[in-house]
């Protein structure tokens, strides 16, 4: 029950035959070598293995890879440019202490991409709505919820600065 | 996890077909957000994964400014009806029921049909569905038939649907003017818990007397299957509602439950937590209904 499918993943069209009871996780993590989304429950429940799947933060191991079939699809590993830039939100997790042991992290980065570009301007309610299915074990969450405002001072300043 | 093949109709027509192909290994699926779990678990073991996502009829969420009607197809994902601005403003009581299911990654994923076939008695979608009187329109093999929701449910994971038959779609008939409808998912965390309890009331008043002429008090977690508590609607009626109403109407829904104990709750705590909540409930409706919503 071999089935090839093709989608655009990190901006790069992927062709590959899948198994059609293989989850996107699985296709990520073991076939194409994609290991910066992670695995933690394997049931929807930690959100370590977020991705964004046409604009909307999905649980990869939930999700089967025969439906990425067509679609868009961003993982951690297309956020940094090629020279090894950080994206604001990786940096600003990096410089506000939303990173410890780094487990969450890929989900919680992916998490919070998928909030900034729907809603640049999301309040802290907004955050922690979005961030919800993300469990940290490490942080507390605070220094999470820090990191992603300081991504949005940071992107709104770069556009030219809305309080600024 | 097992392996399966996937089939993926375009119509419900075909989807019923392929599962009288298959019928004892097959197995429909929206969302996947309960199907893959338990084929991952070992819970369930189909040859055949019938997916609906590609029926696009079934798929849409629109309302009749005509008729007034809403719409709710059964593949419409939770995420959905919690961004759109017209089920925030005209049907809150969906609202607060749909935007604590799991998480954002489960609701961008997860639709209203899976949640109410699963047919869990902590099910939050069933609540307000209920609570509005929505009726439920199924297709199996030998053609469509309507049911009330609060009749799908027969008892813990089992609905009244037949084996090949689909949920296509929930309409809700039009709301009276001066309704208001809430709920709350009440647990010690609404995202990534199930409710201890989950509690929707709706209320509508006569715009003259301020009298009530329309109540539901459904609950969730509170019965095998999400209930309405019929006893706690009747003594609503007619009355001007205040807060000792609700209050009496807390007590009464609380009596009516047959909450029990379980390892998430005890049942008189539950017991506790509808009487509160109903009242709570009843106050938001009449804010909802003073402040024009
Ligand atoms: C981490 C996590 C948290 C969750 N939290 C909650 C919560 O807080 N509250 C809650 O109520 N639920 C919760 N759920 C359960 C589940 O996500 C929801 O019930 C969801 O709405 C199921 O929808 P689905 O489309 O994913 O269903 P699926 O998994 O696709 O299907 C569920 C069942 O319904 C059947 N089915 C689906 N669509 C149809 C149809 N149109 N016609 C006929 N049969 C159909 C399937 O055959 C299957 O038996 C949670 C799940 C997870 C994984
Ligand atoms: S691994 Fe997917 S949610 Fe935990
Ligand atoms: S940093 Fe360790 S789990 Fe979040």
């Amino acid at each position: 029950m071999t089935t090839n499918i093709s989608f655009l993943l990190n901006g790069d069209k992927i062709s590959y035959d899948i198994k059609e009871h293989w989850t996107l996780l699985h296709l990520l993590r073991e076939k194409l070598g994609l290991i910066g989304t992670k695995e933690g429950c394997g049931n929807g429940e930690c959100g370590a293995c977020t991705v964004i799947i046409d604009k909307l933060a999905v649980n990869s191991c939930l999700y089967l890879a025969i439906e990425a079939d067509g679609k868009t699809i961003e993982t951690i590993e297309g956020l940094a440019s090629t020279d090894g830039t950080l994206h604001p939100i990786q940096q600003s997790f990096v410089d506000n202490g939303g990173i410890q042991c780094g487990f969450c992290t890929p989900g919680m980065i992916m998490s919070s991409k998928a909030l900034l570009d729907e809603n640049p301007d999301a309040s802290r309610e907004e955050i922690k709505h979005a961030l919800a299915g993300n469990i940290c074990r490490c942080t507390g969450y605070i220094q999470i919820f820090e990191s992603v405002e300081a991504a949005q001072e940071k992107v709104a300043a770069n556009k030219g600065g809305k309080d600024e | 996890m097992k392996a399966f093949k996937y089939l993926s109709p375009t119509t419900v027509e075909e989807a019923i077909a392929f599962h009288g192909r298959h019928s004892e290994t097959a197995k429909y699926m929206g969302g996947g957000t309960d199907v893959i779990v338990k084929v991952k678990e070992g819970w369930m073991e189909p040859d055949f994964l019938i997916s609906l996502k590609k029926i696009k009829k079934i798929g849409e969420l629109n309302k009749n400014n005509a008729t007034g009607e809403l719409s709710i197809g059964a593949m419409v994902t939770h995420a959905t009806l919690e961004k759109s601005l017209m089920i925030q403003n005209e049907y809150p009581i969906i609202y607060d029921a749909v935007s604590n299911i799991g998480s954002l990654q489960v609701r961008n994923v997860g639709t209203i049909g899976g949640n109410l076939i699963n047919a869990v008695p902590s099910a939050d979608g069933a609540i307000p569905l209920i609570a509005l009187d929505g009726v439920a329109l199924l297709h199996g093999p030998e053609g469509e038939r309507s049911v009330a929701v609060k009749d799908l449910f027969v008892s813990p994971y089992k609905t009244i649907l037949k084996p090949r038959e689909i949920l296509k779609k929930i309409t809700i008939p039009p709301q009276a003017p001066h309704t208001g409808s809430a709920y709350i998912k009440f647990g010690r965390r609404a995202a990534m818990e199930l409710p201890l309890i989950g509690i929707g009331v709706l209320l509508t008043l006569n715009e003259i007397q301020g009298t009530c002429t329309k109540a539901r008090i459904c609950l969730g977690v509170a019965a095998p299957t999400p209930m309405r508590a019929f006893d706690a609607e009747k003594f609503l009626i007619g009355k001007k509602i205040n807060e000792a109403i609700l209050i009496e109407a807390g007590k009464i829904a609380a009596d009516e439950s047959r909450v029990r104990d379980s390892v998430r709750g005890k049942a008189w705590h539950r017991k506790e937590m509808i009487r509160v909540h109903v009242r709570r409930m009843g106050q938001k409706c009449l804010e909802l209904i003073n402040a024009g919503k």
